[in-house]
């Protein structure tokens, strides 16, 4: 093996919040070998993208390094002089960041912006570069490799993009590449394609990466080592089969265990009437735009169902067509057999209660110049005129409903964390007592532990006020936990729909089966061999 | 508690503004006590007199009246006037920029294009010809110089409140039905009002230079009130006798307006959310 070309020891990083030093990073160890695949996996907060970009020798702004030493290929690059440390930067070590859209520059054609490296850096020559760009590109499996350096950022998709940012990471031929949660952001049919063109260029080019993400699904697939931070301290560290089928932490067994959340959706009874009834919806953005077409949906009282699609299926649009914020262009909306009007504008109080919505972003879903007593008495007061000691009482209870303090009555928003916000939400729309919840993606964007805890709450809240759930996401674990009732969603139209175990369980329509065998699961061998699958079939 | 604890560390030229800020305002609120003359009292017949020869504080001024007195007694002009006009400004381009954000369509556009009007004519020719029309009474001025400024104030506040108009938990107050004066008053004010109030700090400054250059060309308040600027410019004579009578008002107007830019600046540096470098 010889030498590790990462070394780093008792790593000490603290940043500044709240008017003090705080530690993020606790004295962290890493040794990677040449070729090796290191997995970085916690919760936000736990510290892997700052110990990440500290492989780099830098810190964000607001961060200092406290003490520790990191050596790459053996030379301490935490001593280098900034002048010294570009020389390392783009040629020794590459870093692949979370968002590609946010990365590249949208003013440059791609295959500038992969030849800026190594001509600035006087590796190669510039023709000798975009030679390589374009071998790149097709070694990643990029369409029309030769020309696709010629497109501008916007004009190729996200996974594309993601894979061109690997590429780009590639140009130097680098040691060591540190991916920070690089397919975090992708729906998971295009994850798949990047997860296997990082696999391959790490074998082949015998490259050292450090992996970053939350999803451990993810990471068993890529990495040999996993190490399991939290709070900035080690938890675990062991090979990734070890970690897998022998954890020693509570905490690592926590992760594992993750997603295995499953509903009781038993004795469903039909009413008469649906509560909500949508017959022949279509919706345009400014009349050309074609967004949802011909939607047929009805939701029974008391159900969770669960519309599932990827980005650009519309199934946003059809909350938003559903609530009235889009008018849509044909067909209606019924709310216990009665159409509701096309616009929200026009819809009475009543109407409007019925029906609350939870978003995906906590933090924008909440005016961060409010205090909980407002959020959530709000709705108490404008729908049902009870303000005073009164109103007080019915936070507190409803705090109570979603586990929170009741102390927290004179909290503002921005004092939560992510999950708490996201309860502060629920308890907004439970406030208005609707009939009706959508729930818009609202476990993506906290972290998987959160998550699960979200889903057991809105599934008790189910059970003791019979509510009815329109459940919007991506993830298919998600649906696999909560959701009564699937119906997949792609390209503005619905193609497949029915009761979670009739969509679940093949023959499938071929969209359906495309989405379902493309979760990760934990089994370091799942993407190889869905490779192999695929393979065999076109 | 926090906010004195910012405060605190708010760092010192922000702490000079303050002091001079708050030394100001005394002087302002205290003129008639803390000036040993009136504010047009003459003291002695003999113009600009040299503080030995009157046994005043900062000498006389061309009409033989103390100028320190005249220096309390025109902060209590200027900055109250400064101050009800800059607040009269914000109140009318706030309302008329959030209402044009959260309304949309014809009426921003209407507001917007008569903003644009307005603007297109320099501020001080439109003053004088304002002025000149409807006389030089202290109402007139206020009206016409916040109106002015008010254009500014709506450019910014509807820029700021569109940003915030997009934000989820407007969505939610839309769809739980509250009407725009809700959505105005408590979701998009709380959100824009710390970039609004460094912009008040600033505002506060150019209406204040603008009443003082008014003052100068003789439309602005009108003797034998004192006033920064007038008094620049009834002592501005003085300058080539090498009397240092008119730089007394002239350094109470750069003092007063570097002190608000320091805690402007301090306060701008907070809100961006802007950090030294470690």
């Amino acid at each position: 093996m010889g030498e590790p070309i990462l070394k780093i020891r008792n790593l000490q990083i603290e940043g500044f919040a709240d008017e003090q030093w705080k530690p993020i990073v606790n004295g962290i160890d890493i040794d990677l070998n040449r070729g090796e695949v290191l997995g970085l996996i916690g919760e936000s907060g736990a510290g892997k993208s700052t110990i990440g970009i500290a492989t780099m020798g830098y810190c964000r702004p607001g961060c200092r390094f406290v003490g520790g030493t990191i050596e790459f290929d053996g030379v301490r690059v935490d001593e280098l002089t900034s002048a010294q440390i570009r020389e390392v930067r783009g040629v020794g070590i590459s870093y692949v960041a979370q968002s590609a859209a946010a990365s590249f520059n949208p003013a440059h054609r791609l295959i500038d912006q992969y030849v800026e490296t190594p001509v600035q850096h006087g590796v190669l020559k510039f023709q000798q570069a975009a030679k390589n760009a374009r071998a790149m590109y097709a070694t990643l499996d990029l369409p029309d490799p030769d020309n696709i350096g010629k497109r501008f950022p916007h004009q190729v998709s996200g996974g594309q993009l993601q894979r061109a940012m690997v590429a780009m990471a590639m140009s130097c031929e680098p040691d060591l590449i540190i991916f920070d949660e690089p397919t975090t952001a992708l729906d998971v049919t295009t994850q798949i394609e990047v997860l296997a063109a990082i696999k391959d260029i790490v074998h082949r080019f015998n490259t050292a990466a450090i992996y970053i993400t939350h999803d451990l699904a993810v990471v068993v697939q890529l990495a040999d080592r996993i190490m399991v931070l939290r709070y900035g301290d080690l938890v675990e560290e062991s090979k990734t089969h070890e970690i897998l089928n022998n954890p020693k932490e509570d905490y690592t067994r926590d992760l594992l265990a993750v997603r295995t959340f499953r509903k009781n959706s038993e004795d469903l009874v039909s009413g008469p009437v649906p509560l909500i009834d949508i017959n022949n919806l279509h919706a345009s953005y400014g009349g050309e735009i074609k967004v949802l077409e011909d939607i047929n949906l009805s939701v029974e009282k008391g159900r969770t169902v669960a519309i599932v699609g990827e980005s650009g299926s519309g199934k946003s649009t059809l909350a938003r067509a559903m609530t009235g914020l889009l008018p849509p262009s044909q067909g209606t909306v019924k709310y216990s057999g009665i159409e509701l009007p096309k616009s929200y504008k026009e819809r009475t109080k009543d109407q409007l209660r019925q029906m609350q919505m939870i978003y995906q972003m906590p933090d924008v879903a909440l005016n961060p110049r409010q205090k909980l007593r407002e959020v959530i008495g709000r709705p108490l007061g404008f729908y049902f005129g009870i303000d005073g000691g009164e109103r007080d009482r019915r936070v507190k209870e409803l705090l109570e409903m979603i586990e929170l303090p009741t102390n927290y009555i004179d909290r503002f928003t921005p004092e939560l964390s992510g999950g708490q916000k996201q309860r502060v939400c629920i308890a907004r729309a439970l406030a208005a007592q609707p009939a009706v919840i959508i729930c818009d993606e609202v476990t993506s964007a906290l972290d998987q532990l959160v998550a699960e805890e979200i889903l057991k709450l809105l599934d008790r809240l189910q059970k003791e006020l019979e509510m009815t759930y329109l459940f919007i996401t991506h993830d298919l674990a998600t649906v696999k936990a909560i959701a009564d009732e699937i119906v997949v969603m792609l390209r503005g139209r619905i193609v497949e729909s029915g009761l979670k175990d009739e969509v679940l369980t093949p023959p499938h329509h071929e969209y359906t089966e495309l989405l379902l065998s493309s979760v990760p699961e934990m089994d370091p061998h799942w993407l190889d061999r869905l490779l192999e699958s695929r393979a065999t079939v076109n | 508690m926090r906010f004195w604890l910012s405060l605190k560390r708010a760092g010192l030229p922000a702490h000079i503004g303050i002091i001079v800020i708050v030394l100001f305002a005394f002087a302002a609120v205290f003129a008639p006590w803390l000036a040993p003359y009136g504010e047009s009292e003459v003291v002695d017949a003999v113009p600009w007199a040299t503080p030995e020869e009157s046994g005043t504080l900062l000498g006389l001024d061309q009409l033989g009246r103390d100028l320190y007195s005249r220096v309390l007694f025109g902060a209590r002009n200027t900055i109250a006037l400064a101050m009800g006009i800059t607040i009269l400004a914000f109140f009318m381009g706030m309302t008329a920029g959030f209402f044009a954000a959260v309304v949309g369509r014809w009426v921003d556009l209407l507001l917007s294009r008569l903003v644009d009007i307005i603007m297109a004519f320099p501020t001080l020719f439109f003053a004088l010809i304002a002025l000149s029309i409807f006389g030089t009474s202290i109402p007139v001025l206020v009206f016409v110089i916040a109106t002015l400024d008010s254009t500014r104030v709506y450019r910014i506040a509807r820029a700021l409140a569109m940003d915030t108009n997009v934000m989820e938990y407007v969505e939610v107050a839309r769809l739980r039905g509250e009407g725009l004066w809700w959505i105005m008053r408590r979701e998009i004010l709380p959100n824009t009002l710390t970039p609004l109030l460094a912009e008040f700090g600033l505002r506060f400054c150019f209406v204040f230079l603008f009443i003082s250059s008014l003052s100068f060309l003789g439309i602005g308040i009108q003797p034998p009130a004192a006033d920064w600027g007038a008094m620049v410019r009834e002592n501005g004579v003085a300058i080539t006798y090498g009397i240092f009578t008119p730089l007394v008002p002239a350094a109470a107007i750069a003092t007063l307006t570097i002190a608000v830019n320091l805690v402007v600046d301090w306060f701008l540096r907070k809100t961006a959310g802007l950090r030294e470098e470690y």
